[in-house]
């Protein structure tokens, strides 16, 4: 007989499930249910992009690339880094091909954090983060953003946070679950804390093309930030392509050369159809992209406007796809609510709780759907809430 | 297109007051915006989308191309406006290509077609001749899937 227990390394059997799972388990086993949980555009890749694809394998080309990524490729993410960030990476040093904004983030933390060290974690957040600081032994610190500050993070709370143990700082903007944006007059006050010590930054910014209003600004931005910040980026949220599982980091040499031994060792190179897609992505479908992010905006409007009216009160979010409202006003745990509201009216929203504990009394809804989706569940959330005044009576 | 009429386009009944929230206008702003349109002749009119099949009714729909000598000074003007002034008659396009007039039309049955082509259509004068498609079976219109709920491959939840 296997003594599983004795195979299966402490870090990984300590590692949590991620509380979204379980909620998808519930959803799927009832008929009828309409959802409002996916992490992802709604829309196809671009056509162009698709096409882009086949060409290549058409014609073949389905070996490695090069274990940083085509050279074409981090050419022009050199580029759309300049034109968006208006920062200069080295496509030769200082840019890396992923599988992924995911991958970036595993191979930054494993490339850096070391047993004992402290990471800060903003929440809510993406669930990833602490799960993979603690498999290279670092120690999870959580700064909870809060709802009256829009869910930014000031510089009192990163400062607050910061020991001698303190490595990394990872800056999930614009935010998954919140739609939070970090503009400049926010970056600029954390990039002063920071700028005194000797911690390293990892900006996830995969949603950067979806902000309202403003461009997205980077932390790298800001006057010496570069040297001490990993930009995580992909083509996953903003060139709706999730399944071609693509994405970049930039960063300084002196760290990203590092990263790159893990990369080639745990991953080789990033998929080569895909990386061929993304050149004719950035070459050639931006406009594409703004053509999401307007669609995104009447959703974002017309969502957020409906949790206000509905009672549950929802700051009007700045990036992303989702809105956070808070269903503090019903009494009920994120769980809960969301449970009733899956098994009464057949909808599925996300806990906030599942994004961090200070996500408890908001759930996360993605507007990653169409109008008229996102109007029928609006409607059903409508009338939960009316059988939940009914049933307090 | 502007983004009220695309809106209205994607689903007419959205709500002065909703649209007004996803464009950021105010509620009166855009009431007129749509009068305006409308009186305008922008927007000729709102319809629904029904998929026959799940109602009581029978309709049958056909294509119809007509070929048309055209009249000196009115070209093909004054066939189209007595072909579209037809209560059958749901659309009527001039068309480029190997025919002038291309029409759908909905009856109850084929002998309502036929006889409607055999009665009205062919004895126009300057029709040439007619070539009747009839529709066997609609899987999307007005950008509209109707033949099946479309399945959303992302699942329920994700990250």
């Amino acid at each position: 007989m296997m003594d599983y227990e004795k195979i299966v390394a402490k870090a990984a059997r300590e590692m949590k499930p991620s509380g979204i799972r379980k909620f998808f388990d519930i959803a799927q086993t009832l008929e009828g249910v309409i959802s409002l949980g996916v992490g992802e555009p709604d829309f196809q890749t671009p056509w162009k992009i698709r096409q882009a694809a086949i060409m290549t394998l058409e014609k073949g080309k389905t070996t490695y690339t090069s274990n940083r990524g085509l050279q074409d490729l981090c050419k022009e993410i050199s580029v759309y880094l300049e034109e968006t960030v208006r920062t200069s990476y080295d496509p030769n040093s200082e840019i890396i091909v992923t599988v992924g904004g995911s991958e970036g983030i595993d191979a930054s933390i494993r490339a850096m954090v070391e047993p004992g060290d402290e990471v800060l974690i903003v929440e809510p957040s993406f669930v990833c983060y602490a799960p993979l600081v603690s498999l290279s032994g670092g120690i999870p610190v959580t700064i909870e953003a809060k709802a009256e500050n829009g869910f930014k993070v000031t510089a009192e709370e990163v400062k607050e946070k910061i020991t001698d143990k303190t490595k990394m700082l990872i800056l999930p903007y614009p935010n998954n679950p919140t739609g939070a944006v970090m503009r400049k007059d926010d970056l600029e006050k954390i990039a002063e804390v920071i700028r005194k010590t000797n911690i390293v930054i990892v900006s996830d910014e995969i949603y950067s093309e979806l902000t309202y209003g403003e461009k997205h600004y980077s932390i790298v931005q800001c006057e010496g930030m570069k040297e001490r910040t990993i930009l995580i980026n992909g083509f996953s949220k903003g060139f709706a392509m999730t399944g071609w599982r693509l994405g970049f980091l930039a960063g300084p040499k002196e760290i990203v050369s590092h990263i790159l031994k893990i990369h080639q060792y745990a991953i080789m190179c990033s998929p080569t159809t895909s990386q061929y897609a993304a050149v004719e992505g950035l070459r050639h479908c931006r406009d594409e992209v703004a053509k999401m992010v307007q669609e995104y905006d009447i959703r974002r409007r017309f969502v957020a406007n409906g949790f206000n009216k509905l009672g549950l009160d929802c700051i009007m979010p700045d990036g992303a796809f989702y809105v956070f409202p808070s269903i503090k006003s019903t009494g009920l745990s994120s769980k809960d609510f969301c449970e009733k509201l899956v098994y009464s009216q057949k909808v599925a929203v996300v806990p906030g709780d599942a994004f961090g504990a200070c996500g408890e009394g908001y759930i996360r809804v993605s507007y990653a759907y169409s109008l008229n989706h996102l109007k029928e569940a609006l409607y059903r959330i409508e009338k939960f809430l009316e059988e939940l005044k009914n049933s307090s009576h | 297109m502007n983004a009220l009429l695309k809106l209205l386009k994607s689903n007419a009944r959205l709500t002065t007051s909703e649209l007004a929230v996803m464009l950021d206008r105010d509620e009166k702003t855009v009431a007129e915006q749509i009068r305006e349109l409308e009186t305008k002749g922008v927007i000729k009119g709102y319809t629904a989308v029904i998929n026959n099949e799940l109602t009581e009714d029978e309709v049958v729909t056909a294509f119809i191309e007509l070929k048309v000598t055209p009249q000196a000074q009115s070209g093909f003007d004054n066939i189209a406006k007595t072909v579209s002034s037809y209560e059958e008659v749901e659309a009527c396009w001039l068309m480029s290509g190997s025919y002038d007039l291309g029409i759908t039309i909905s009856g109850t049955n084929l002998r309502d077609i036929s006889q409607f082509v055999a009665q009205r259509l062919a004895p126009i004068d300057g029709v040439l001749s007619t070539a009747t498609h009839f529709v066997l079976k609609r899987y999307k219109d007005n950008s509209i899937i109707i033949t099946e709920e479309e399945i959303d491959e992302r699942g329920f939840v994700s990250p």
